[in-house]
């Protein structure tokens, strides 16, 4: 049966490599773009104590809902393609990031902050030199279990017409063809094991050193 | 040196307030210890010379200017600050570290590593071996010399320290204690020193304010404090030890006189009078000689009235 599905994979290259690029680039775009909102708004909020509150309250209420469920529901107000997968993606990388940054952020020793802003350190620069470095093996944390997710997230993207390949495995199912099925499944496995190898190569190489 | 007047801090939802109108003065180049039972607001005055707390009302001045109309982080920048859990940036070198306030100042990077090497030779630590290293890989003495030395780094004139000394055993504790008189003896900085070790303040003190509920009690000498408590608050918590603790501010050498007692133990002449005086009544001696020349009685203690050594004036008699 891989076999068949490595046939399939020779036979139709350029298919196969368009999937695989959907799937890479959807996946990176949201993980980017999640980051870029999630980490500094995780930094800005670790600071505001009662609207974090709520926040990270609602963004883990948030992250309960299965993927599927996301992918569906962006359907209604955006369609489908491109832009509504990546839309959809981005909100399952976002509560991950989000919550490690708080985390990260609030974790940092108070007594370490007491001492930068004793000797004069603006708050600008407890954030910048002290803080956000002592943050960031557990932000790199939160990316790399977003990255995870939203590589097998990406996979529910042909639902709703956003490629990738989850379209293997879709028209597997639908043809009740299980060589096209893995197809689809086992480089998106392979996918997600190589990003979260990747990125555990990246958050040891984030890690100041000085950090245990 | 520094100079508070009138100093009240109330702090929303306490009943009373922490700082109650509090006047403290401290001359350039002397140790006040700030002393008293938890809550006693010793840290927040401290915490307020740096404007890390803003009083309610009051004025502090620093060599003659209000702090409270100066930039605050400019203001921290000119005063050492170290803590009891020391605050080292985990993820800097020692280096970086101690160069962090010059850093900030915008020194150069030359002067900033020589300026480095130098404070770690000051506070008894090979530079070499250890200005690339992190703070986890040192031991909790090492860690608050290098506290120590941070704070001295842009040297500053004042210096503020939070219990600096507390978390460390008490072997090691002497030892800094002793390396940070002998420190200051060469740098002659204005400190201002918080604990809650009354022999710590006594050993450290040019100058011992005790503080209870905000308020002033006594701002003595340790001798001062020792011989003359200003009430029975004070007198409870010096000790009923208090006579002596005051020999401990005290050497042998200042007691002796001149002679020679055959069979009785020698000591070295720089030891406390505390010290002396346990010696002899360890080896059951009624006197010791002292190394280099001269000798203490047991009636030394007691014919002088060493309660009035240190300059303090002899004491009202107690019935």
């Amino acid at each position: 049966m891989l076999i068949d599905a490595w046939r399939y994979i020779l036979a139709h290259p350029d298919r196969f490599g368009d999937a695989l690029w959907r799937h890479v680039t959807l996946s990176a775009a949201a993980l980017a773009i999640a980051a870029t909102i999630a980490i500094p708004l995780g930094i800005w909020l670790a600071g505001q104590a009662r609207l974090a509150l709520v926040v990270i309250n609602a963004t883990n209420l948030g992250r309960t809902l299965p993927s599927l469920a996301v992918l569906a529901l962006t359907m209604p107000f955006l369609g489908t393609g491109f832009v509504p997968s990546l839309f959809a993606l981005t909100l399952l990388a976002l509560p991950p990031i989000l919550i490690n940054t708080y985390t990260a952020i609030r974790q940092v020793d108070p007594d370490v902050i007491d001492a930068a802003r004793g000797m004069g350190m603006t708050q600008r620069e407890i954030t910048r030199r002290v803080v956000v470095p002592l943050a960031v093996p557990v932000i790199a944390a939160g990316v790399r279990i977003a990255s995870i997710q939203v590589i097998s997230g990406a996979v529910l993207a042909a639902y709703i017409g956003g490629g990738g390949l989850g379209d293997f495995i879709t028209a597997g199912i639908a043809m009740m063809q299980l060589p096209l099925l893995l197809v689809g499944a086992v480089p998106a496995t392979l996918l997600a094991i190589g990003a979260d190898f990747l990125m555990g190569r990246v958050q040891r190489s984030l890690r100041p050193r000085g950090i245990a | 040196m520094i100079r508070l007047a009138a100093l009240v801090k109330h702090f929303a939802g306490a009943t009373h307030p922490a700082i109650d109108h509090l006047d403290l003065a401290v001359a350039a180049g002397e140790i006040c210890v700030l002393i008293g039972p938890s809550g006693c607001g010793k840290t927040t005055t401290m915490r307020m010379i740096n404007r890390l707390i803003e009083p309610d009302s009051g004025t502090i001045e620093l060599g003659g200017r209000d702090v409270t109309h100066m930039d605050a982080v400019e203001l921290r920048r000119g005063i050492g600050y170290v803590i009891q859990q020391v605050g080292l940036f985990p993820h800097m070198t020692i280096a970086a570290n101690i160069g962090t306030v010059p850093h900030l100042l915008g020194w150069d990077d030359v002067r900033i590593a020589r300026r480095v090497d130098e404070l770690l030779d000051l506070v008894g630590m090979a530079h070499a071996a250890f200005r690339d290293r992190y703070p986890r890989e040192l031991s909790g003495g090492q860690r608050q010399r290098v506290g120590v030395a941070r704070a001295l780094a842009a040297d500053p004139p004042v210096l503020l320290m939070d219990e600096p000394f507390g978390a460390i055993d008490p072997i090691n504790r002497a030892r800094l204690q002793d390396e940070f008189l002998r420190i200051q003896r060469k740098l002659r900085k204005t400190v201002v020193f918080v604990t809650h070790d009354i022999d710590e303040a006594i050993k450290v003190g040019d100058r011992i304010a005790l503080l209870r509920d905000g308020r002033l009690v006594q701002h003595a000498t340790p001798a001062e404090m020792l011989a003359h408590p200003a009430d029975a608050f004070v007198e409870d918590f010096v000790g009923a030890d208090r006579a002596l603790k005051r020999l401990s501010l005290f050497r042998c050498s200042e007691l002796a006189r001149p002679g020679r007692i055959e069979g009785a133990p020698e000591a070295p002449a720089d030891i406390t009078a505390r010290d002396g005086l346990a010696l002899m009544l360890g080896a059951g001696a009624r006197a010791l000689n002292l190394t280099g020349g001269g000798v203490v009685g047991i009636e030394d203690f007691l014919a002088r009235d060493t309660r009035s050594l240190g300059g303090a004036p002899a004491p009202p008699a107690r019935p």
